[in-house]
């Protein structure tokens, strides 16, 4: 197992998703996994693909030349990063040419990528490197009868040629992590569709219509609350929840909790620590059930 | 260019195809560029545009329909369209397609040879803008930099803007919006 890893926190998590970053770091320090910064750091590319597919090739292999000199994998929090800086390590590995156009801008800055590093995202490293039966041991408050949802979003699984560790059309991972709490992860209407944050920005119509979505389909199998592994995707959901209910007038009140938090709060780690102060949509009632729970076995 | 509405979105597709627009080397010149090197293979299916997330909720982005318009070479009406920039980069059609024509790269390369001549949304400037002064996406402000501190967070690592500049020379899309004033790609 390996258990030292660069952390790439990418841009979104710092700029508005704090709690994802607080409560990831709290239960991999837990599970001993060792994290060390990024000695220099730019955008993963991924935001500029859009625009320059150039340009998004040679931030992301700056970012893999960066890491490539502290000798270290890349663990990222985003799964845009992830697929971002998985692609193009295959893309200039498997086309020299390709590679040595990349390196000549590279070389500008003093840099020169090599291939040697490999990125996981948060959600394989706990089931490549860490691993379900690990995860289930530093469970100390089993979170029996709680019923959430699970929301993978589309850069941990799509494309598949970039993504052996889990079925794009059936994702086990996140269910496994989830239960592995002791909570029960419940299925739902089409589970993989996209959140809708990249088109924000460009349609907000047609964001917050699929956002809208998500939130029916997983209020239809009464969710307590949905779980997420993407800053992008958390922001979606959590951030405009309540424009959604003012928008379509309906009442969802669904949290949206990061898997990390939802892991912690199994591990015994406070609500304050894993910074559920942060969340717009308050998980009040989670909770409660919890700690109403907890007081009954005693 | 601000948001994409069904309006702005179907401007000119009440116009009639003109034979002066087919441009028959359109679809090998795409045949060349990475990410759009399959769209021969396209058998028109459906299965991208049906599996689509985004044209379920709109009246006038189809994947399907954009490749077809490529393959016919109408160069013009595919780039000049606004509704290229509704796609999420989900994958799905990606993943989906039988022929393995890998949509959502077609869609990237599309847009790529768009953002090279035409206007694109803003928040792909605004987004160059910032990773040009700060290497991040997004202007970060400083209270929340500094605050990492007090909630326990190690500093946040520090961006390299001037490496950035570096190793983007020469890339056509940064030479353009560093272009000075009113010639920018910019519509805003
Ligand atoms: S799924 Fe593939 S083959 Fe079918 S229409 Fe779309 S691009 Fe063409
Ligand atoms: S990648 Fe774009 S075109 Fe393909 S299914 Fe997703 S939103 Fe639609």
């Amino acid at each position: 197992m390996t258990n030292k890893y660069l952390i790439f926190l990418g841009c979104a998590v710092p700029y508005r998703v704090l709690s994802y970053e607080i409560s990831s770091r709290k239960v991999l320090a837990k599970l001993g996994i060792e994290l060390v910064e990024m000695p220099e750091f730019n955008c993963c590319g991924l935001p500029f693909d859009p625009v320059s597919h150039e340009t998004m090739l040679i931030l992301a292999a700056k970012n893999l030349a960066l890491a490539e000199q502290e000798g270290l994998n890349i663990l990222t929090l985003c799964p845009g990063c992830a697929g971002t800086l998985k692609k193009v390590n295959k893309m200039l590995n498997d086309d020299p040419s390709l590679r040595e156009q990349i390196n000549s801008h590279l070389k500008e800055a003093g840099l020169e990528f090599k291939g040697s590093v490999e990125t996981k995202h948060i959600l394989q490293l706990l089931r490549e490197d860490v691993g379900f039966d690990k995860i289930k041991a530093s469970v100390v408050k089993p979170l029996t009868n709680l019923k959430v949802a699970e929301h993978n979003g589309c850069h941990v699984l799509r494309p598949k040629k970039y993504f052996d560790y889990d079925d794009p059309e059936d994702p086990q991972t996140l269910k496994r992590l989830i239960e592995a709490t002791g909570a029960t992860c419940l299925d739902y209407m089409d589970e993989t569709e996209c959140c809708g944050a990249p088109s924000v920005g460009v349609s907000d119509k047609i964001a917050l219509q699929l956002a809208r979505d998500k939130l029916s389909h997983i209020k239809m199998v009464n969710a307590q609350a949905l779980i997420t592994v993407c800053p992008f995707c958390h922001i979606m959901y959590d951030t405009n929840e309540l424009r959604i209910e003012k928008t379509f007038n309906e009442v969802y009140g669904i949290p949206i909790l990061h898997y990390p938090q939802l892991l912690g709060l199994a591990m015994g780690l406070t609500p304050e620590e894993l910074a559920f102060g942060d969340l717009r949509v308050k998980a009040q009632n989670i909770i409660q059930q919890l700690t109403q729970g907890a007081n009954k076995c005693e | 260019m601000s948001e994409v509405t069904e309006k702005s979105a179907q401007k000119g597709k009440e116009q009639p195809i003109k034979a002066s627009e087919f441009d028959s080397t359109f679809k090998y010149e795409l045949q060349k560029i990475s990410g759009s090197e399959n769209i021969l293979k396209c058998f028109q299916c459906g299965t991208c545009t049906s599996d689509c997330p985004v044209a379920r909720y709109s009246d006038s982005y189809r994947p399907r329909t954009l490749i077809h318009m490529a393959q016919l070479g109408l160069r013009d009406r595919v780039l000049n369209s606004d509704t290229l920039w509704l796609c999420a980069a989900c994958f799905t059609c990606t993943d989906r397609c039988p022929q393995g024509v890998e949509v959502a790269s077609v869609i990237r390369v599309f847009r790529n040879l768009a953002a090279e001549k035409n206007c694109i949304p803003q928040v792909f400037m605004d987004q160059a803008q910032s990773l040009l002064e700060t290497g991040y996406a997004y202007k970060i402000p400083e209270l929340r930099i500094n605050k990492r501190e007090s909630l326990g967070l190690p500093p946040l690592p520090k961006g390299n803007p001037e490496n950035v500049k570096k190793t983007l020379k020469g890339v056509k899309f940064f030479q353009n919006i560093q272009k000075p004033e009113g010639e920018k790609l910019s519509d805003q």
